[in-house]
């Protein structure tokens, strides 16, 4: 991968913004976008595709058209270009809790096989080694969101057998775990990394990696992730990234 | 005290050592210049509340203000960690921190509970993840009329709330649009209130979805022109991206981060000294 023209950061973001403009086409719009990588992808599927993902996000705006790249969730230019701008008490309770969103977008500290996701603490709670941000909006944009997408660097550190600690809920400790807990969202669908694409066995609700992005071997995915990772019966490779996602992704981080 | 007062005198009146404080403004609208002001004032102990206890609520924490810290979520946006605060929960520095850890929806939820003067708010959250082990304050609850086990909050009380608007009038109605994340309700909850505003006005023009909060809603209303800095007022400035980016290095180390709160907020005595002192124009209405 190392003659690639292209950044693994871009690799994700566009392969991110293909599955969100599959999503629009399927009539399933509605994104709820956090900041770094998920806000680019965001934006750059909002260029590229036609039904456009509708970006909400948790500063209450709904509907954003930025013509830039936010730094943070509540630039003005959010606000400025939305149709709608809400609390954030109605964001979280009418929007995301009533069902309304679509996808969500999740990354974290540490992800794992489950799906689980750790933005809390590195070791233990009350003396961390690492002390994170925190959930933020995650846990309840992972019980709630239709379906969640999560982008992450894959790394033995950050895919583990378990997380240190559970800020939001993948699938628990395995099958009928969200149905137990009354999760109404349908949970983690895609996690897209710089190797490939995992997604849950449709029995096991464990990560199974799916597809391989070009040049990337088993064997790299599987030295990357810190459990016994499965693969597919038909392990696809994702095109690379055109020109024409390229440019637009590019032009939109100059801008 | 005057409703219309200057900022000194309404911290000097209005918080107290101990008090429970909540300062919001979800990245729009931060009331950074109170906070510099409290710092100033040498508070101690306090219990800060905040959805996102961002730059802000580092410098309150790393100058040695705060015991407790009521959150959800606790970074630099956009940036990356919040130096101070991870130095008070890892290393105890200046002195060891309590943490109430919530979400978002939570917070948000506890607030509104507050401000309609219920005991617990009600939300679909948490369940299945380790907050709900670590937070007392997090409990389930079964729907008297579906038998729904649902999650309960208790109401969020702060004894102050400190916001950031963009303006108000004489009287101390004051305006604020654009986001307005929880202010309202942070403002409701509250047994008192200070308000910095970009200006006072004579009349307040109607602003498409603005919110406003009475006069009689508000203990004290403050002509702080930037107050928010280097968050934002709609309208009236933009967010200084490039202030927070340089913030991370002036926060990694105990040592930059005491000379920068000696030199800009320890010794300035207001927000027009400390723009000067950190070398921002000093609005011209001021």
């Amino acid at each position: 991968m190392s003659d690639a023209s292209y950044t693994t950061d871009e690799l994700m973001i566009v392969n991110a913004a293909r599955q969100l403009g599959a999503l629009a086409a399927a009539g399933r719009p509605v994104c709820f976008v956090g900041i770094g990588l998920p806000s680019t992808a965001a934006n750059l599927a909002r260029r590229l595709y036609s039904p456009a993902p509708v970006l909400v996000y948790e500063s209450g705006c709904i509907g954003s058209k930025p013509t830039r790249l936010p730094l943070s969730i509540g630039d003005g230019e959010l606000g400025e270009t939305a149709d709608a701008v809400v609390s954030v008490p109605e964001i979280f309770a009418y929007w995301l809790q009533a069902g309304r969103i679509d996808v969500g977008f999740l990354g974290g500290a540490q992800l794992d096989k489950y799906a689980n996701i750790n933005s809390t603490v590195i070791g233990d709670y009350e003396h961390p080694s690492t002390r994170l941000p925190g959930a933020g909006g995650a846990p309840e944009i992972a019980a709630s969101a239709g379906a969640v997408m999560v982008i992450m660097r894959q790394s033995k550190r950050a895919f583990v057998e378990r997380c240190d600690f559970r800020s939001s809920v993948g699938y628990g400790d395995g099958p009928g775990d969200r149905e137990r807990f009354g999760l109404q969202g349908g949970g983690p669908k895609w996690v897209i990394t710089d190797l490939g694409v995992l997604e849950p066995d449709s029995v096991t609700c464990e990560l199974t990696m799916v597809a391989l992005h070009p040049g990337i071997t088993r064997e790299q995915a599987c030295a990357s992730t810190g459990w016994s990772l499965q693969f597919a019966d038909d392990v696809r490779t994702t095109a690379p990234p055109s020109a024409e996602e390229l440019d637009v992704l590019r032009i939109l981080q100059a801008a | 005290m005057n409703r219309i007062c200057s900022l000194h005198d309404a911290v000097a009146d209005l918080v107290g050592d101990g008090d429970t404080i909540a300062m919001e403004g979800f990245t729009h609208l931060i009331p950074h210049a109170a906070g510099h002001e409290i710092i100033r004032q040498g508070r101690r102990n306090l219990h800060l509340v905040r959805m996102t206890p961002d730059m802000i609520y580092d410098q309150l924490i790393g100058a040695g203000c705060a015991t407790k810290l009521t959150f959800s979520w606790g970074g630099n946006p956009g940036v990356g960690s919040l130096q101070r605060f991870r130095d008070a929960v890892e290393n105890q520095w200046p002195h060891p921190i309590e943490i109430e850890e919530h979400s978002h929806a939570g917070m948000a939820t506890r607030y509104a509970a507050g401000a309609a003067n219920l005991p617990f708010g009600i939300l679909r959250g948490y369940v299945g993840t380790g907050l709900s082990e670590h937070t007392s304050t997090i409990a389930q609850i079964e729907c008297p009329f579906t038998g729904e086990s649902l999650t309960a909050v208790p109401a969020l009380r702060p004894d102050v709330a400190i916001i950031h608007a963009q303006r108000a009038d004489r009287e101390g109605n004051v305006q604020m649009w654009g986001l307005t994340g929880v202010q309202k309700e942070a403002v409701l909850a509250a047994k008192r209130s200070i308000v910095t505003v970009e200006e006072i006005v004579d009349h307040i023009e109607p602003v498409p979805y603005a919110v406003v909060l009475p006069w009689w809603t508000v203990s004290a209303v403050c002509e702080v022109p930037d107050g928010a800095h280097p968050s934002f007022a709609m309208g009236y400035s933009v967010r200084d991206n490039a202030f927070y980016k340089a913030w991370d290095a002036v926060s990694k180390d105990r040592g930059s981060f005491t000379a920068w709160i000696e030199q800009h907020v320890l010794g300035t005595t207001n927000h027009e000294e400390f723009r000067r002192s950190v070398g921002l124009e000093v609005p011209a209405n001021v």
